[in-house]
């Protein structure tokens, strides 16, 4: 007979707890993260040793050397303000144009020459570094938290973006966390994560708004709940408006009345942070008293500012109604009315301001839930998703898309090819042809918003489709398709239709990182970092040359007949070597070995692909084919 | 595999809304990628086109318009693209003069009785629709159709329109 295994409340073992590496969710906010991990559906935050759950989104790089995150870094902040970086998530993704749009917001420096055809770089520490970087920075912070606190090593996790965050500050987002060492199982919208924590929590049904104010993006979206189902019916934002806008607006007072006062300051970036940390602390006070007051020093000259709730709340209400503006839109996007709304559940530290409270039950007609801390609902939503994905779990979430995404017309308009709110994972495809006699080539735009016209969208990616043969304009049936999937991520793909020439892009977002990019942060960060990186790529260089026998294997069974007998030693002993050099420790001996193996390997394949194109597409040559744009 | 059957629905005009849910929700569970996570690429590759194909077939039968084109469209009956010319002088001329009343209309209250008028039509010629089906008569549903994405369209743009007019007084 068999015993059955009775466990310690709490101490159930997780169902991949064999694999020994967990998956935790991630909040990475724009001022504050937070790492939490679920257990039987019972999501908590993990604290440090000082009990605080959030972790500032502040990264420095101290002159002394080493990386600071969190309240360390906003200390050094202080001191030494070159050197530290905060709101890093405004820049995830983001080109030079639209870092000047927030750059009165945030002193920061950018790196000249880039961000035109790349992502930008902050000049931080005296060197230059991407947001995925910095971001990446905080992630291990929140893995590192994570880890102490577990005592098991975590590899995977569900990290959440605003719903509003694009193509490529979702694959920046991605990024990021590869850097850091982390396999993202899924992003989650901040909205539907957060959701997803009310919903477990109280087995409600029905429809439910999100209100999302954090530090700096707004997100609303409307969600139906059903028996363990989260649709997502719509969703908008904006991810240039937050509650940083309003320390901005009270710091930009204090310096004003510093000015009447007849002090003459040089606003330098340490004044600009000075300000802003007081502004910041005395909205906080705002948020249960009716008046604040507090004391700014900038370069050894003192002054003193009052502030009451109702100037506050004036300088607050125009971006209180610009949220609202946005949360009719999309109601009416779902064909819904405040009226159908059984409930809104407000997330992000920026919902604690008052007004955002009245303005908000005023709308929708009910007082906003608030019973989870508004800061750590997202990471507690994101935890459990975590765990529903890696242990198994009964809820759904079906997610939309939350911006159209189209192809460039003649003239610059704007094709939509995948609607806003459309649910994904999506496949749709759009039927094209050549405006000109003989065109053999067309050029495909990528772009992603609501605007008509291309100029005010944002660019996602640009590819060429060749070898079109002659044919009188109108007569090519041109297919190109859009692919999203769970994650929100676009592949696009084109074919002509008659001769079946196709093209596949992942799409790399304009503002993406190069693969060498990639290959830098990687090796940088291995610079500095613990032993597991090290393991990490081991890891990785091992399953990719696993990836590769197992490929050239299935390739030789079945077109073995096209290597000579000389051929066929020489490849299999390239393969022998691999398998030794998987054996050992070394992740350059391995890729060396399946280096090797891939250029003796290389005219097989070709020969193979040869075969394969003449069976499929006679007449057509390889070269044309392979004129490829992209990688 | 048509929309349709994909769900598990007849090809009708009508359908419940609740039914077309249910049927839906059962389908993602069983298919959703985040069931997937752990499984070989082919599975999860397979449960991403069922899903993805999951999803076109539900947003296409939600929007009774949507339906309608798409049952039509298996009808036989082509409609030209979104955005095309439209080709029939009658609507055209309802289209023009419906535009210039909502270019006209002031206030929010204006707005919204043309958007209602819109609406109301837009029943119509949907309750119309059911027996040209019956009927097959295909050149009338093919009018009618147009019709209601015009119609729709006009809802669509009196919304905007009542958005500006709400921006401009706050």
């Amino acid at each position: 007979m068999t015993l059955l295994e009775i466990h310690e409340p709490g101490e159930t073992p997780l169902p991949h707890a064999g694999e020994g590496s967990l998956a935790v969710g991630i909040d990475l906010g724009t001022t504050n993260s937070v790492v939490a991990i679920a257990r039987e559906s019972v999501p908590a935050a993990l604290h440090d040793e000082t009990g605080k759950a959030l972790v500032p989104s502040v990264v420095a790089y101290p002159a002394a050397g080493g990386v600071l995150v969190g309240d360390e870094a906003r200390l050094l902040a202080a001191a030494e303000p070159k050197n530290a970086v905060s709101s890093i998530k405004r820049l995830m993704g983001r080109g030079a144009a639209d870092v000047h749009a927030v750059a009165g917001v945030l002193p920061y420096e950018i790196e000249p020459g880039t961000g035109q055809t790349d992502m930008v770089k902050l000049r931080i520490g005296g060197k230059a570094r991407s947001p995925v970087e910095i971001s990446a920075e905080i992630l291990k912070a929140l893995r590192q938290r994570a880890e102490d606190a577990l005592e098991k090593p975590v590899e995977r996790a569900v990290i959440t973006v605003p719903a509003y965050f694009d193509d490529a500050a979702r694959t920046a987002t991605r990024d990021a966390a590869r850097v850091a060492g982390l396999e993202v199982l899924r992003l989650v919208n901040e909205p539907t994560a957060a959701a997803l924590a009310y919903g477990l929590d109280k087995g409600s049904e029905g429809l439910y708004a999100v209100y999302d104010l954090g530090g700096g993006t707004f997100d609303f979206s409307l969600l139906r709940l059903e028996k363990g189902v989260f649709q997502v019916l719509a969703t908008g934002g904006d991810t240039a408006l937050g509650g940083d806008d309003l320390d901005r607006a009270i710091a930009e007072r204090m310096l004003a009345e510093r000015k009447r006062d007849g002090l003459a300051d040089t606003v330098d970036e340490a004044a600009v942070k000075a300000a802003l940390a007081l502004a910041r602390h005395m909205k906080e006070q705002l948020s249960d008293r009716d008046q604040t007051s507090g004391r700014l020093e900038i370069a050894g000259m003192p002054s003193f500012h009052a502030l009451t709730k109702s100037e506050f709340d004036a300088m607050a209400v125009a971006l209180v109604e610009r949220t609202l503006d946005i949360a009719r839109n999309v109601l009416a996007d779902a064909g819904m009315t405040a009226a159908d709304v059984q409930g809104v559940v407000l997330v992000g530290g920026s919902t604690r301001v008052p007004l955002v409270r009245t303005k908000v039950a005023g709308m929708i007609g009910k007082p906003p839930l608030t019973d989870i801390d508004p800061d750590e609902v997202v990471a507690l939503g994101a935890a459990l998703q975590a765990e529903a994905l890696t242990g198994g779990g009964d809820t759904l979430l079906l997610d939309v898309t939350p911006l159209s995404l189209g192809l460039e017309t003649m003239g610059g308009i704007v094709e939509k090819i995948v609607p806003r709110n459309t649910p994904i994972p999506v496949q749709l495809a759009q039927d094209f042809t050549t405006y000109q006699d003989g065109q053999s080539a067309m050029a495909i735009h990528v772009v992603q918003g609501e605007r008509e016209m291309v100029a005010d969208c944002r660019s996602l990616a640009r590819f060429e489709l060749l070898g079109i043969p002659p044919m009188t304009a109108g007569a090519a049936r041109i297919r190109v398709t859009f692919a999203v999937d769970a994650d929100g991520l676009l592949t696009v793909s084109a074919e002509e239709r008659t001769t079946g020439i196709a093209q596949r892009i992942e799409v790399k977002p304009s503002y993406g990182l190069s693969h060498e990019d990639m290959a830098d942060m990687l090796y940088d960060s291995l610079d500095n970092a613990e032993a597991d990186m090290t393991l990490r790529l081991l890891t990785e260089a091992r399953v990719e040359a696993r990836r590769s026998l197992l490929a050239l294997e299935a390739a030789l069974a079945r077109d073995g007949s096209l290597l000579s007998a000389e051929e066929r030693a020489a490849i299999d002993a390239a393969r022998a070597a691999v398998e030794a050099a998987m054996a050992g420790e070394s992740r350059d001996e391995i890729n060396a070995a399946a280096e090797a193996l891939e250029t003796l390997s290389k005219p097989f394949a070709e020969r193979r692909m040869d075969r394969g194109i003449r069976e499929a597409l006679s007449g057509l040559s390889v070269g044309e084919l392979e004129n490829r744009v992209g990688e | 595999m048509d929309h349709f059957a994909r769900l598990g629905l007849p090809a009708a005009l009508d359908i419940e809304t609740a039914a077309l849910d249910r049927a839906y929700f059962a389908l993602q569970r069983q298919w959703h990628p985040d069931r997937f996570v752990a499984k070989p690429p082919e599975e999860r590759a397979r449960a991403s086109v069922e899903a993805a194909a999951l999803n076109d077939a539900y947003r296409t039968l939600k929007d009774p318009l949507g339906r309608a084109v798409y049952l039509a469209g298996l009808k036989g009956v082509d409609l030209p693209g979104d955005g095309k010319t439209i080709d029939d002088p009658d609507l055209l001329m309802e289209a023009m003069e419906a535009r210039e009343e909502l270019h006209e209309a002031s206030s929010g209250e204006a707005v919204d009785a043309l958007a209602a008028g819109a609406r109301d039509k837009m029943n119509e010629a949907m309750a119309a629709l059911g027996n040209l089906f019956l009927a097959n008569d295909r050149p009338a549903i093919r009018k009618t159709l147009l019709r209601l994405r015009y119609l729709d369209k006009f809802a669509e743009e009196a919304r905007a329109r009542r958005m500006n007019i709400e921006r401009s007084r706050a």
